[in-house]
């Protein structure tokens, strides 16, 4: 495997531009966890790209072969920064590296007691030879490797090498692999140098791997500065130093190609991924490996050197960010040609075979496809160290239509990254020009003359930009002349007339498309530290009111319930298609079309599913008695108005309001459907529904147990809530024990409260006389409801009752089968005058009769 | 016998009986078998009326006063009986006070971080002069990617980090928010329709100033990200807002939140499609110790991202992007929770567990305010 070429198309290093884009402004919370490194992952979670998403790593050398600059490392990190090429880290890997030695592996033996290990006796120029085990299947005799002593840390591994005892051998240090080293992600064995590679050198300064590497990310309209030449020039725009050209002029040819101009064969109505395609033939190179300089420097930002040509097109896709891929000409039967693929497959460099279908473009010979377009080459024709004949391509193509590709096929690879960023359309054949020449120079060669197909795009962008503009957007001020010289230097050109400009885009900047964009360019080469900060002023002196209705009411849910004892919890707004069915939802336009895991698959119609899992797992952690609630929102629909807030609370164990578990004054009792109704009516007081006034109907949800729950009502049409007992058979499904009471609030249903021409309340009259209490028991029958009785009595005469409450309940034999009784202290409050013993009775007698009537009952005698 | 043995053979029966009373009922018999009408010492003062006048002068004050020392002998037993009777109640009803309370009455439930992060967002937010505004959680395409300058073909779109929604009967494609910023745009957008439901905030005039909190979700479930999780963002429309006061907002709100009484910040140039220019912010911060320090030490922790108003959302709301201009930020509760109160795990916030809820979670009255401070 680590012979085989994974070159250019290749390199797994970068992700795709889309993640990315829809970075929304929060996502800087992805850094976050830098606080905290101990999540599990989650089930259904996939691998983060992000990490080496949008990140770019060149060396300081690098980066001088195109930017002619004094200033020292962290100067140049600290501008990246500013200028919006954010620094990630920056590490001097020699210093990283000074602790590992090379080394000769003198001789390499069987472990006796394991059969994959190796004893090795290891000359690192000590002296003496070192006894290691080993365990990379490329550990033999004779290999010149690298090696670390005891107390050498391994940054790949995270650890620091101890003297140690393996199955019974001694074994006083490691031999290395480059992924042990960070250098790159081989895991394939332990390094392998050349023969002649001196022994005990520092293997930093062997390789040389000396010098200071920058890791920075780039935000995804920034194709320009996915090559060190772009980045380059930003700095000297910044004026750190100057930009550096580089020889792209036409390399002479000799003779015929013998591969034509690639035709382009699409229908009218096909995406087409091609845009200009430029090949050139170069005959009878000498390939096998590059120079070590070449090596050192694509190992130093953690690419493997594979051969001289493929080396070469790495440099200019991370040089110039212009991605190449080279052919073996010697491979490709007949004439190629571009086209969409037609239900084929590719045996990628990655060794993995891709399915392709017609929406993505290769290349293709007359025995199929060579390379899947911008994305990644075929092992078919990949170069070898034998190569004598290269095809080298430098193509332009449709940025989206690579994304899509890439996405579809999940191949992440250094020239999508870059392709599906944008890259300049002027660099396509002089790009093909410089990859000519430095073939011709590593590799010797002749150039047969260029063949090129289709045609570039350019944006041609012009802007009308006023000087007054980056004043009026950043509030600073600045000289035109210092506007014109940034601009100037980041390629635009000028066509002034009077306080506008007239501003030719470059062709590497399509991003730049608007006046504010240009903004931004000043902005950033002058620095947002450098804008005076100046006080927002107020719109009104004194804040009128800041909340609406519903956001008050969530507050006011929440602290009261809190403060009856129940914990706030905030459960995933989604949850499985079974559960949201059972409850009430599942509709399909509440389902994600691409869910996450099996149990998020629906938005929850109900906030009970999400507290009682949370009952569930608590209550496996040892918790039973519990009382937690949630304030958020459910889905009724997909609309804006079937989004509803609730209020929703659970209880279970015995955590009623006076407390759970056991106690000196008794034992708790199992909370039960008062408790929810008294969660649920403490919370409308709280927010000003009098519990007095609603419907209390024994209409229990489905949830509920049915004779154990009831809904809340406001007319007949609005519901206010649910409370109840959880129904058992639910809560055996649910898998979970004992008793749970329950409620829901809808806090969207509740009235507005009515817009008033003043603050003023009624005027509140107080009686001086006392108020006297009559008592009255009925026998009726027991499905009769308290709410009858009351609201009858209440009734009774409505001047002078003021209150009613029920004082007992009770069923036996005396007072008949399927009877109860019910009694009830009626207080009566008289208003301007003492009431005498008739009106007394009066009043007893209105009493007996409107409750007898309304609820068929008798007066107990 | 005589009058006077009579009168001290009285006395001393009457005082022992009534020395024996252990209740105001046999106290009132005593009472009664004396001075009743038919009592005993009242039928000696009637015997008076047979007596010879001589006899009468000296009987009729013994007599009486025989009368007088029970009468005074039964009140001051019947005080003291009532005495008795009321320690004795007041005994059986002694409590020992020092046994534990009922939990429950003393013990109050726990507001979760995120909702009491977003109060002290909006008591901050409220004080400069912002209202608070709402969209709905399931978004509709146009709002949470067109509107916000994703363009048609982007591939966001397409991308695997949004959750999109199965159509529906109203045929038009849904997502569930990947932000809070289509409330921009709902909050922008020039029209006369009133709002679908009462939560949602109504189109308003320039100047607008409003803050949106609210639910995101991203098809991401990792180490670091969770599918679901809060964001807050800001919006300043009118005619002159820039990035020296955007500055100004958010160092002051930076400042307020941590309650420190300086913050350096760091803007970085980034990149955001509904935002032009775009930045980054970074806070300083201390990481040298086992906790987050903000506002000192020399280390930068990215905090928001924010930057103009794209013109191309501003025309998409139908106002002139060269007469109408402003700002906006955004940045995760979560994290900024996290940053605050040191809760070391994003998961952790969606649980329900109860240990943790009882832990991080704050008092049902520590209301955040700017004159009471927003955490105690």
């Amino acid at each position: 495997m680590s012979k085989l070429p994974s070159e250019f198309y290749g390199n797994i290093a970068h992700t795709h531009k889309a993640i990315d884009d829809a970075r929304g402004f929060a996502d800087v919370f992805v850094e976050l966890i830098k606080i905290s490194r101990a999540l599990p992952p989650m089930i259904g979670g996939k691998p983060d790209f992000r990490q080496g998403a949008k990140h770019m790593k060149f060396t300081l050398d690098w980066l001088k072969e195109h930017l002619d600059t004094d200033a020292s490392p962290a100067e140049i990190g600290d501008t990246l920064t500013l200028i919006g090429l954010e620094l990630e880290g920056m590490e001097d890997q020699g210093k990283a590296l000074s602790s590992f030695v090379t080394a000769h592996v003198v001789s390499a033996e069987q472990h006796p007691n394991a059969d994959k290990l190796r004893v090795c006796k290891v000359d690192a120029g000590t002296g003496e030879l070192i006894d290691v085990v080993c365990g990379a299947p490329n550990a033999r005799t004779g290999l010149k490797t690298v090696f670390a002593a005891p107390g050498t840390y391994i940054p790949g591994k995270d650890m620091t090498i101890g003297k140690g005892n393996i199955r019974g051998q001694v074994s006083n240090g490691m031999l290395c692999s480059n992924a042990e080293l960070e250098l790159s992600k081989d895991h394939d064995g332990i390094i392998e140098l050349p023969e002649d590679a001196p022994i005990g050198l520092p293997y930093s300064k062997f390789a040389g791997i000396d010098g200071v590497v920058f890791d920075i990310s780039i935000t995804p309209n920034r194709g320009d500065a996915t090559g060190v030449y772009g980045i380059a020039r930003d700095l000297a725009a910044y004026g750190l130093g100057t930009l550096k050209s580089t020889d792209m002029s036409p390399v002479p040819s000799k003779g015929k190609s013998p591969i034509a101009p690639l035709p382009q064969q699409f229908g009218a109505d096909e995406p087409k991924t091609i845009r200009r395609f430029g090949g050139r033939y170069i005959k009878g190179v000498k390939n096998g490996p590059s120079p070590a300089w070449l090596q050192q420097r694509l190992r130093a930002v953690g690419l493997r050197p594979i051969n001289a040509i493929v080396d070469i097109t790495n440099w200019v896709s991370l040089g110039w960010g212009r991605p190449l891929h080279a052919y073996d000409a010697d491979k490709i039967v007949g004439q190629p040609v571009l086209r969409n693929a037609r239900n084929e497959s590719l045996d990628a460099l990655d060794n993995k075979i891709y399915t392709l279908d017609e929406t993505m473009t290769v290349v293709a010979d007359e025995s199929g496809p060579l390379c899947l377009g911008g994305i990644m080459g075929g092992i078919r024709s990949s170069t070898t160290d034998e190569t004598v004949n290269v095809f080298m391509e430098c193509a332009s193509w449709d940025p989206d239509l690579i994304a899509r590709t890439g996405r579809k096929t999940g191949i992440v690879s250094d020239a999508r990254y870059r392709l599906e960023r944008h890259v300049d359309p002027a660099l396509t054949d002089p790009g093909l020009e410089l990859a000519t020449r430095l073939v011709l120079e590593l590799c010797g060669g002749e150039a047969i003359e260029p063949v090129i197909s289709g045609d570039d795009v350019y944006a041609n962008t012009v802007i009308e930009f006023p000087l007054s503009e980056v004043r009026r957007l950043t509030g600073l001020d600045v000289e035109p002349m210092i506007v014109t010289a940034i601009l100037t230097k980041l390629g635009f050109e000028f066509a002034p007339k009077g306080d506008v400009f007239s501003v030719k885009v470059p062709s590497w900047r399509p991003d730049v498309m608007l006046k504010a964009d240009l903004v931004e360019e000043v902005m950033r080469m002058i620095g947002v530290d450098n804008i005076p900060v100046e006080p927002l002023a107020r719109l009104s002196h004194v804040a009128p009111r800041m909340l609406t209705t519903i956001q008050n009411r969530r507050r006011i849910a929440r602290r009261a319930l809190a403060s009856r004892g129940l914990d706030e919890a905030v459960t995933w707004s989604f949850i499985s298609h079974d559960e949201a069915t059972r409850f009430g939802g599942g509709q399909e336009e509440l389902q994600l079309a691409n869910a996450i895991a099996a149990d998020m698959t629906d938005t929850r119609p109900s906030l009970l599913p999400g507290l009682l899992a949370a009952a569930r797992r608590n209550a496996n952690r040892g918790a039973h008695d519990l009382g937690l609630f949630e304030v958020g929102q459910v889905f009724l629909s997909a609309t804006p108005e079937g989004q509803h807030t609730y209020a929703t609370g659970i209880r279970t164990g015995t955590a009623g309001i006076t407390g759970a578990g056991r106690h000196w004054s008794g034992k708790a009792e199992k909370v039960g459907v008062f408790d929810a109704k008294a969660d649920l009516a403490a919370t409308l007081d709280a927010l000003g529904v009098d519990i007095d006034k609603v419907h209390i109907l024994a209409e229990p949800a489905p949830w509920s147990h049915p004779g154990r729950g009831g809904r809340i009502a406001l007319g007949p049409k609005v519901t206010l809530g649910w409370f109840g007992e959880l129904h058992p058979a639910w809560a055996a499904e649910l898998d979970l024990t004992g008793p749970v009471a329950a409620f829901e609030i809808d806090l969207d249903a509740l009235p507005e409260p009515r817009k008033k021409a003043t603050k003023t309340k009624p005027a509140l009259a107080l009686s001086s006389l006392m108020p006297l209490s009559r008592d009255f028991a009925f026998v009726v029958d027991s499905a009769v409801s308290a709410t009858v009785i009351l609201r009858a009595a209440r009734g009774a005469d409505k001047a002078l009752i003021k209150d009613v409450i029920i004082f007992d309940v009770f069923e036996g034999s005396h007072v008949g089968e399927g009877k109860k009784s019910v009694a009830i202290e009626v207080t009566i409050q008289p208003n301007d005058r003492t009431l005498t013993d008739e009106e007394i009775d009066a009043i007893s007698a209105s009493v007996v009769a409107a409750v007898t009537k309304s609820s068929g009952g008798v007066l107990r005698t | 016998m005589s009058l006077d043995s009579q009168i001290n053979a009285l006395r001393t029966d009457f005082s022992a009986a009534i020395a024996a009373a252990n209740d105001e009922a046999a106290l009132d018999t005593i009472r009664v078998s004396a001075l009743g009408k038919k009592g005993r010492v009242s039928a000696l003062l009637a015997s008076l009326g047979s007596m010879a006048p001589e006899e009468r002068k000296s009987a009729g004050p013994a007599i009486n006063g025989l009368k007088a020392e029970i009468a005074g002998l039964v009140e001051a037993r019947s005080t003291a009986l009532k005495s008795a009777a009321l320690d004795a109640r007041l005994k059986a009803e002694t409590v020992d006070i020092t046994l534990p309370l009922q939990p429950a009455p003393t013990t109050t439930g726990r507001i979760h971080p995120i909702s009491q992060t977003i109060d002290e967002i909006t008591a901050i937010f409220s004080d400069m002069g912002f209202s608070i505004a709402e969209g709905p959680d399931i978004e509709t395409d146009y709002l949470n990617f067109t509107a916000l300058n994703f363009s048609e073909g982007h591939p966001a779109r397409e991308m695997h980090d949004t959750f999109f929604m199965k159509l529906g009967p109203d045929g038009i494609k849904k997502v569930l928010r990947t932000h809070t910023s289509p409330v921009q745009m709902r909050v922008m957008q020039k029209t006369n329709e009133k709002p679908a439901a009462s939560y949602l905030t109504p189109a308003m005039d320039p100047p607008i100033r409003v803050v949106m909190p609210g639910r995101t979700y991203r098809n991401d479930s990792d180490q670091t990200h969770t599918p679901m999780f809060h964001q807050v963002e800001g919006l300043v429309i009118d005619q002159s807002s820039h990035i020296g006061q955007l500055r100004w907002v958010l160092e002051e709100f930076l400042k307020a939140y941590f309650e420190i009484p300086n913050v350096t910040l760091r803007f970085r140039p980034s990149f955001f499609p509904f935002t032009e220019p775009s930045m980054e912010v970074d806070v300083q911060c201390d990481r040298s110790g086992s906790e987050i320090k903000i506002g000192e030490g020399s280390d930068w922790l990215e905090i928001l991202g924010c930057g103009m108003v794209h013109p191309n959302v501003i025309a998409n709301a139908g106002l002139d992007p060269d007469v109408y201009q402003g700002f906006a930020w955004g940045m995760g509760i979560d994290r900024i929770a996290m940053l605050k109160y040191g809760m070391p795990d994003l998961r952790a916030f969606f649980d329900a567990d109860q240990r943790w809820l009882d832990h991080y979670g704050f008092r049902p009255f520590d209301l955040p305010t700017l004159f009471g401070g927003l955490s105690s």
